[in-house]
């Protein structure tokens, strides 16, 4: 079985994302952008199905600029057997991505996506959903645990209130929470493997998929700061101020 | 206009999220419904009657919906949809995970995780964990909306008397089962909805330092406990503690925050707090940026100090 993995690029977690001047969009020229976090769990999860047995080949996909290029490196020096760029300069929304990947997994017979539950950047959290309804698959969102048999795939769900634990027919598309796995680094002979291994390019017209955006920005804007408070130098003064000047206890 | 607003219930109860995505439904104007969908869930349902500005409820009852799998509720609503203008649940975990799927079919983009409505077609929604707001413009025939509960105050509990409406089949996929599932029992107020938030960070230490430290504190001031992502991959608590760009949303009246340094994935989930308390040990935390009162001490003395004092 091949697994699928979607890895997008993203605006490194660590670094805080800025409006344009012109607050028609982010303020990305310059900074580091690194794999999204939820889909090196995802990538993470596909290579240790692969290691016990579970699947043959494990192929990351990314849909963007040129640059993805470099995220698609990093996947093949953390393992992936091969990469599938779909390479465009437009924008692309989930509902697009989401269609460029039903694609790819209908011509590699896919039988299991693997990807992150949200992207750092949008914070949208849909894609893979919107995958799975697309190929009419089963899903199994916010996965603390996989474990696959024959036909199906026994999952632990991070759900509000607690986990719970679903068994879904295979082919499926299972999205990763934070504690799903702890990934693997890069080593320097891997990385420099890499190089070597298959990077297919591919376009959104040559997959025949309209790709146009749905959702039109109107503006980006920083949200209300909060005021900077004071600080307090006892608990005794900490308890005056929060019964006598912010009254809520 | 017509909306459909997706109820969030435990099929016998309905949940405080439902009042507040209807107040988002009452915000885009327009006749509102309420789909109240599970198994035995008609107190939900009556519930959701006396809800105010809602005309209809309709209510799927069915095996096939106990367990909030995400493919029946996403086909169920998929074949209500063309109906209604607007389709908003609230973004848990049940919305996060069949929306979408909604939205798929239709062939229309989901707007997630609003916080305002400019317009029946423009929603506000934050990105980049929160740092920045993006306003969007769609002009899809249907809207799929998934609302941050704590950006809409929650309407009265009553005023209305909407007709009940029952949907008589509904379709099983058979793509999913639940085998089990693990709800923390907690004599605590919700986490989401609590009008006061004890949250822990790696500074507690260890398990056990924020079951004695944070426990007691909590219970005087009858609060939720709430974790940073570094309290809950360490083990002190379970995961659905953290709160933050991915994972809880909170907006309590009063948010204590122990030994949490203050990263942006953690404020993304509580700086809409109205009060913030930070107590860290390094004058330098990025908490402080956000607290309305920061006290630079030790927890280990300052957090059983605060309980004593209250
Ligand atoms: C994809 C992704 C998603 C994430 N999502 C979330 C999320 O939803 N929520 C979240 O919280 N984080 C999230 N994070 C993690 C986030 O980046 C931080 O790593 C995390 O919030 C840090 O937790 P912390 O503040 O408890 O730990 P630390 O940053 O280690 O801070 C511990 C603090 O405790 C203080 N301290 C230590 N000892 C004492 C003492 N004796 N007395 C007083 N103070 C003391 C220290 O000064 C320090 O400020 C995410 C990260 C990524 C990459």
């Amino acid at each position: 079985m091949k697994i699928l993995v979607p890895v997008k690029r993203v605006l490194d977690y660590n670094i805080k994302a800025r409006a344009k001047a012109d607050g028609l969009g982010v303020e990305l020229a310059g900074l580091k952008m690194a794999m999204n976090p939820f889909d090196e769990i995802a990538l993470e999860e596909a290579l240790r199905l692969k290691e016990r047995g579970a699947a043959t080949e494990v192929i990351a996909v990314s849909c963007g600029a040129i640059a993805c290029q470099d995220t698609l490196r990093t996947a093949l020096a953390l393992g992936a057997d091969r990469a599938i760029l779909v390479s465009t300069e437009c924008e692309l929304q989930p509902l697009a991505v989401a269609k460029l990947l039903r694609v790819l997994v209908n011509r590699e017979e896919a039988g299991l996506v693997i990807c992150g539950k949200q992207a750092i950047d949008d914070d949208a959290g849909q894609t893979g959903q919107i995958l799975a309804a697309l190929l009419g698959w089963s899903q199994a969102t916010f996965a603390s645990q996989v474990t696959l048999e024959a036909n199906h795939a026994t999952v632990t769900r991070e759900i509000d209130g607690g986990l719970e634990t679903i068994v879904v027919q295979m082919p499926a598309v299972i999205t990763t929470d934070l504690r799903l796995n702890e990934p693997r680094y890069a080593t320097l002979p891997n990385i420099m493997k890499a190089k070597k291994k298959p990077l297919e390019t591919v376009t959104p017209d040559a997959l025949n998929v309209d790709i146009a955006p749905r959702l039109m920005l109107i503006k980006v804007v920083e949200p209300p700061a909060r005021v900077a408070g004071i600080r307090v130098a006892t608990v005794a003064e900490l308890v005056d101020k929060l019964k006598n000047e912010a009254r809520v206890i | 206009m017509t909306i459909l607003v997706i109820a969030e219930h435990d099929h016998r109860h309905l949940k405080s999220a439902t009042r507040h995505v209807l107040s988002a439904a009452h915000a885009v104007g327009g006749d509102v419904h309420i789909l109240v969908a599970g198994h035995s869930c008609s107190p939900a349902a009556e519930a959701a009657r006396t809800l105010p500005g809602v005309t209809q409820v309709l209510l799927a009852d069915h095996v096939s919906l106990t367990a909030d799998g995400a493919e029946n509720l996403g086909h169920l609503v998929l074949r209500l949809a063309p109906s209604y203008t607007h389709i908003l649940s609230a973004s848990s975990a049940v919305g996060k995970s069949f929306m979408p799927r909604v939205a798929a079919l239709l062939d229309v983009a989901q707007i997630s995780d609003i916080v305002r409505v400019d317009a029946t077609d423009t929603f506000t929604r934050p990105i980049y964990a929160g740092a920045l707001w993006a306003t969007v413009h769609t002009q899809d025939p249907i809207k799929v909306v998934t609302v941050r509960v704590t950006a809409f105050e929650a309407c009265a509990e009553t005023g209305g008397h909407a007709a009940l409406t029952p949907i008589p089949e509904v379709a099983e996929s058979g793509l999913s089962t639940r085998q089990s599932i693990a709800l923390s029992v907690s004599t605590r107020p919700e986490l989401e909805g609590a009008r006061v938030v004890v949250s822990g960070g790696r500074g507690l230490g260890s398990a056990e330092r924020y079951k004695e430290l944070l426990e007691p504190l909590a219970d005087k001031l009858q609060a939720a406990l709430g974790a940073s992502r570094a309290a809950v991959d360490l083990g002190y608590v379970p995961n659905d503690y953290q709160v933050g760009q991915t994972g809880k949303i909170v907006a309590p009246d009063l948010y204590i925050a122990v030994g949490i340094s203050g990263a942006i994935q953690h404020l993304a989930g509580m700086k809409s707090a109205r009060v913030i308390v930070a107590i860290n040990s390094d004058p330098e935390a990025a908490i402080f940026t956000v607290a309305d009162y920061g006290l630079v001490a030790d927890l280990n003395s300052a957090v059983p100090e605060l309980t004593a004092a209250l």
